[in-house]
């Protein structure tokens, strides 16, 4: 199967994304410019950290507009996995993928550290291999990861199950101090109301290889190849 | 127009050095040529009180593949790599403008590693700041630190690792000393020269506006109270423009339609057009008219001294112009040909056709004026030289020592720095920050590299030879706490006024001392920075000649961090513990005074340490290793339990010293080349067999585990603190001082 990693023009974690899923997890991946408008028949698209354009506006207010998005929002609607890592999170939500917006982290700093997220649900295709509960140990290095969304909209997301990521503490306990950037109710990463478009601020592409700290990221990848093999999250093209 | 002794004065040259400049061009220059010179012949641009002196540094071996001279130097590290490095400062703007000086510093030197052809994969810094009690400086450092971070981090290079010290000295002066590290392919090297003549000359980036204008001759005078004036001589970042730049120079390099490319840094357009110029032995012709403009009426003065930030200078290959352009286009940058490669070995500059610069490119580069300043003793030194310990009264209890050295932002956790730089983008870094020097693996080999920016001040104040041996031996022996094989070095010599003798002394017996070392440890310098004035109102700053050395790991499944790693493992310290208290971390925070000689070192001796840690950790003997540097053998010996959850327990030998200073000594001193190592109880023998062939003192001292931290001298408890106490003076010492301030706000 096949991974493609949007890149725009200020995205640095593109290259860490590709090396995740080609060298770490053996699957194919392609780099694909932003201004392209194919996705080149992937089967999975990721959306990955970065700064998109700079993001002196908005985080990832511009991005939108690049030529690819067009064709991740009609992978998307064809119930495609989709799967957007910090700055791709922000582009998610900019282009209205998913709902609510990003803040400056409460500490008004940026903020890079490895913390601890718990996967809540896994009926995704990116937690399906994940065993439900289970914290996992994943960094985290944004400055406006600050999640909010207007009361109702929260209310919403919490009864249809759509909050997939939450910051918890070692022991797995949704404490306030183990919230990095004061998202509401813990918040750190979550889907769309089809389950198939996935947005995070935690970095899992960081966290594949024990050498560099943690492989509990890992497990999101394997996620999708499970869930694209198995047909789950087949894309009716 | 008529050129006035005012207006010579205004470009802070001499009268002498105009007389030069008229000889030179055989008649008066223009305004525009006097501007030129004016900053190629700043000391920011010439190195001219520092060159004759950097010549004695070691700069070859059999690794160095590039010496000083180019954008960056270049060590081979196998498998036909080339590690591509360099330190720069951008300490004035930083005081003026702390989060654009600070940025721009970041976004300079990553210019300097990617014009080599290298893509970029590490950062460091080393900082200097005054004390934190004073709310300006705590703003200088929240500003100096986000500014790092905001350009480091937008750009995706991780910040993996640096050092930062306090001193009352650097109050108006802060340091800020930012190093990156690139890899290339060994054979790939870009080099900043024009040559060809006819070859076309490019000119990509950013726009040019009236900012910067002069800066490199601000970094080349003394602060006073009218410096917050300068403020428009500082620059803005942006590193959207150099993560596009960065991306499309490299893609360019790719293709082989390149000849050359310098950053317009420091004295932007002119120091790269006469400098690739220079390099080449050819001439370069440009017409600043067709340079892209951020404001309309510029003058060709204005243009060629800008310092705008974000804008490379590059010679393209002849009949190739349509490869490069349609790279930039991709990247929606625009490279716009503005002149061309001349036979004539002259800068010639034309507006609108009209010729207001013709200048020979030597004259401005090897040619320009070099001094050796004279030198004299400090007044100062042999007074500061003096210690008497039973002057200071009756000694503090060891345990409230302890704490206090623990919370001291010089020794404690520097957590809240380096959360906020992105310091495992690229997903490489094997040793984050905190743990030790900073590791990055090389995706592709077995090897990562270890790297160390380090420099005590007071040792050199107080000895400046023997400070700077201290320096390189420190930031080579971090690198070899990891398990890596020191291979070259980079140095950024923060100094006062070089015109006063008292100062120029220092740097000239630091260079002294810094030679001695690199010489004795096999580590060439590769290239650098030097920043002098580094003075507020006369007063000069600690002298601070800082060190980066890199280092080469084989295996990157074969290295050490600071930290314990199993209960039960045996203890064993490195090295010779002596009562040396001079201008110890122990003597400021308690006492308040930098006084003393500093620690003595052998060099040979610290040479033989390095190739046993380096030895040890690679036949995986030595499980954790960290070397005793401000606060002494104590300081270290806790950091080794922090973050772990282990305890400790040590035995130490009585030292040699006045009556009441003996546990304060065995405990604080701060003696060089000691370093202490964890090793599982089977392999204490071997490791001490091993230690005693290379002739390097090794003595078991004790064992991991328990909850508290022990330390007994002959026999004799003297500290028996709880691990979780001590680990939370550590970990607030630094933050709470940010925390408070906002607090208050």
């Amino acid at each position: 199967m096949k991974f493609a990693i949007v890149v725009f023009p200020g995205s640095n974690c593109d290259h860490d994304a590709h090396y995740a899923a080609e060298h770490v997890l053996g699957q194919q991946a392609e780099l694909i410019w932003h201004k392209d408008t194919s996705l080149k028949g992937a089967d999975v698209v990721v959306l990955p950290g970065g700064f998109a354009h700079g993001d002196y506006l908005r985080t990832g207010a511009i991005a939108r507009f690049s030529p690819i998005m067009q064709e991740v929002r009609r992978f998307a609607d064809g119930g495609g996995p989709v799967l957007g890592i910090c700055n791709g999170f922000q582009v998610l939500l900019e282009a209205g993928m998913l709902p609510g917006a990003m803040l400056r982290n409460a500490s008004l700093h940026f903020h890079c550290e490895h913390v601890y997220v718990n996967v809540e649900q896994t009926d995704t295709p990116f937690t399906i291999a994940c065993t439900p509960g289970r914290a996992l140990r994943i960094p985290v290095a944004h400055g406006e990861g600050n999640y909010y969304a207007e009361p109702d909209v929260l209310a919403r997301l919490e009864k249809n199950r759509q909050v997939v990521f939450r910051y918890v503490d070692a022991s797995g306990q949704r404490t306030a101090a183990a919230n990095p950037n004061g998202s509401l109710n813990n918040i750190a990463g979550l889907c769309n109301e089809r389950r198939n478009v996935v947005g995070l601020m935690p970095h899992p592409e960081r966290a594949c290889e024990l050498s560099v700290g943690s492989a509990d990221g890992l497990v999101l990848f394997e996620s999708a190849v499970k869930a694209v093999s198995e047909g789950a999250f087949a894309i009716s093209r | 127009m008529t050129i006035t002794n005012e207006l010579i004065a205004q470009h802070g040259l001499t009268l002498d050095e105009y007389q030069r400049i008229v000889d030179t061009l055989g008649r008066e220059p223009t305004l525009t040529e006097l501007g030129i010179f004016s900053v190629m012949w700043s000391e920011h641009c010439s190195y001219k009180s520092s060159r004759v002196h950097l010549k004695t540094l070691p700069t070859s071996g059999k690794r160095v593949l590039q010496g000083p001279g180019e954008n960056a130097g270049a060590v081979d590290i196998g498998d036909g790599l080339a590690a591509i490095f360099k330190i720069e400062s951008h300490n004035h703007p930083s005081f003026i403008e702390p989060y654009q000086g600070a940025a721009t510093g970041v976004g300079g030197i990553i210019r300097d590693i990617f014009t080599m052809g290298a893509r970029p994969i590490a950062l460091l810094n080393s900082l200097r700041f005054g004390s934190l009690e004073d709310p300006l400086v705590r703003r200088t450092m929240t500003g100096v630190v986000a500014g790092i971070a905001g350009y480091g981090n937008s750009i995706g290079i991780p910040t993996v690792g640096g050092e930062i010290g306090f001193d009352e000295s650097y109050t108006g002066n802060p340091l800020v000393n930012v190093f990156c590290l690139g890899t290339s392919k060994a054979t790939e090297i870009v080099k900043a020269v024009a040559s060809g003549a006819g070859n076309p000359v490019y000119y990509v980036g950013a726009k040019t506006g009236r900012d910067g204008i002069h800066g490199a001759t601000m970094a080349s005078a003394e602060f006073d109270e009218k410096s917050a004036e300068k403020r428009p001589a500082v620059q803005v970042g942006d590193p959207f423009m150099e993560k596009l730049l960065l991306e499309a120079c490299l893609e360019v390099m790719r293709t082989d339609a390149l000849v050359g490319i310098q950053d317009m840094g420091a004295a932007g357009l002119t120091s790269s057009s006469s400098e690739m110029g220079s390099r080449g032995g050819a001439g370069v012709e440009i017409d600043v008219s067709l340079v892209p403009q951020r404001e309309s009426g510029m003058t060709p003065y204005e243009i060629m001294l800008s310092e705008s930030q974000e804008r490379m200078l590059l010679v393209a290959k002849r009949g190739r112009e349509g490869e490069v352009e349609r790279i930039f286009e991709k990247w929606d940058l625009h490279a716009v040909r503005i002149g061309e490669v001349t036979t004539d070995g002259r800068l010639r500059v034309k507006h609108r056709g009209e010729v207001v610069a013709d200048i020979p490119n030597k004259a401005l580069t090897d040619e320009a004026p070099r001094y050796r300043r004279p030198t004299a003793e400090p007044s100062y030194l042999k007074e500061a030289q003096q210690l008497d310990l039973a002057s200071l009264g009756k000694p503090l209890a060891v345990r409230d020592v302890f704490r206090r050295l623990l919370a001291a932002p010089e020794t404690a956790s520097k957590r809240w720095v380096y959360r906020q730089y992105d310091h495992m983008v690229r997903t490489n870094t094997l040793v984050l920050p905190g743990m030790g020097a900073g590791v990055v693996r090389i995706k592709g080999t077995r090897r990562a590299l270890a790297l160390s920016v380090d420099c005590n001040g007071r040792f050199v104040y107080l000895d400046p030879f023997v400070g700077a041996q201290h320096a390189v031996a420190e930031a080579a022996r971090n690198v070899a706490c990891a398990g890596a094989q020191p291979i070259g070095a980079t140095n950024c010599l923060n100094f006062g006024n070089p015109e006063k003798p008292d100062v120029m002394w220092q740097f000239v017996r630091a260079i002294e001392g810094m030679g001695a070392a690199c010489r004795a440890l096999d580590v060439p310098i590769t290239g650098g920075n030097v920043s002098l004035y580094n003075e507020t109102d006369g007063r000069a700053v600690l002298p601070t000649p800082v060190i980066g050395v890199v280092g080469l790991i084989d295996d990157a499944d074969r290295i050490a961090r600071r930290t314990f790693q199993t209960a039960g493992d045996a203890v064993v310290l490195l090295g010779e513990s002596r009562a040396e208290l001079g201008g110890s971390e122990y003597l400021k925070v308690i006492h308040g005074v930098v006084r003393g000689v500093p620690p003595a070192i052998d060099l040979a001796r610290e040479a033989a340490l390095q190739r046993f840690l380096v030895d040890g950790i690679a036949a995986g003997l030595i499980r954790s290793a960290h070397d005793c540097a401000e606060g002494g053998f104590a300081v270290a010996l806790a950091e080794c339990c922090f973050d772990t959850g282990l305890g400790v327990s040590a035995e130490l030998s009585r030292l040699e010293t006045i009556e009441g200073f003996a546990d304060i000594a065995a405990l604080f001193s701060e003696s060089a080349s000691r370093v202490i190592v964890s090793v599982a109880p089977g392999a204490v023998e071997d490791v001490l067999s091993r230690a005693a062939a290379l002739n390097v003192p090794a003595v078991r001292i004790g064992t991991v585990g328990g909850s508290r931290i022990r330390i007994s001298v002959d026999g004799r408890a003297v500290l028996d603190e709880s691990l979780t106490d001590s680990e939370a003076l550590w970990s607030n010492g630094l933050e709470q001082y940010f925390e408070r301030a906002r607090a208050i706000a």
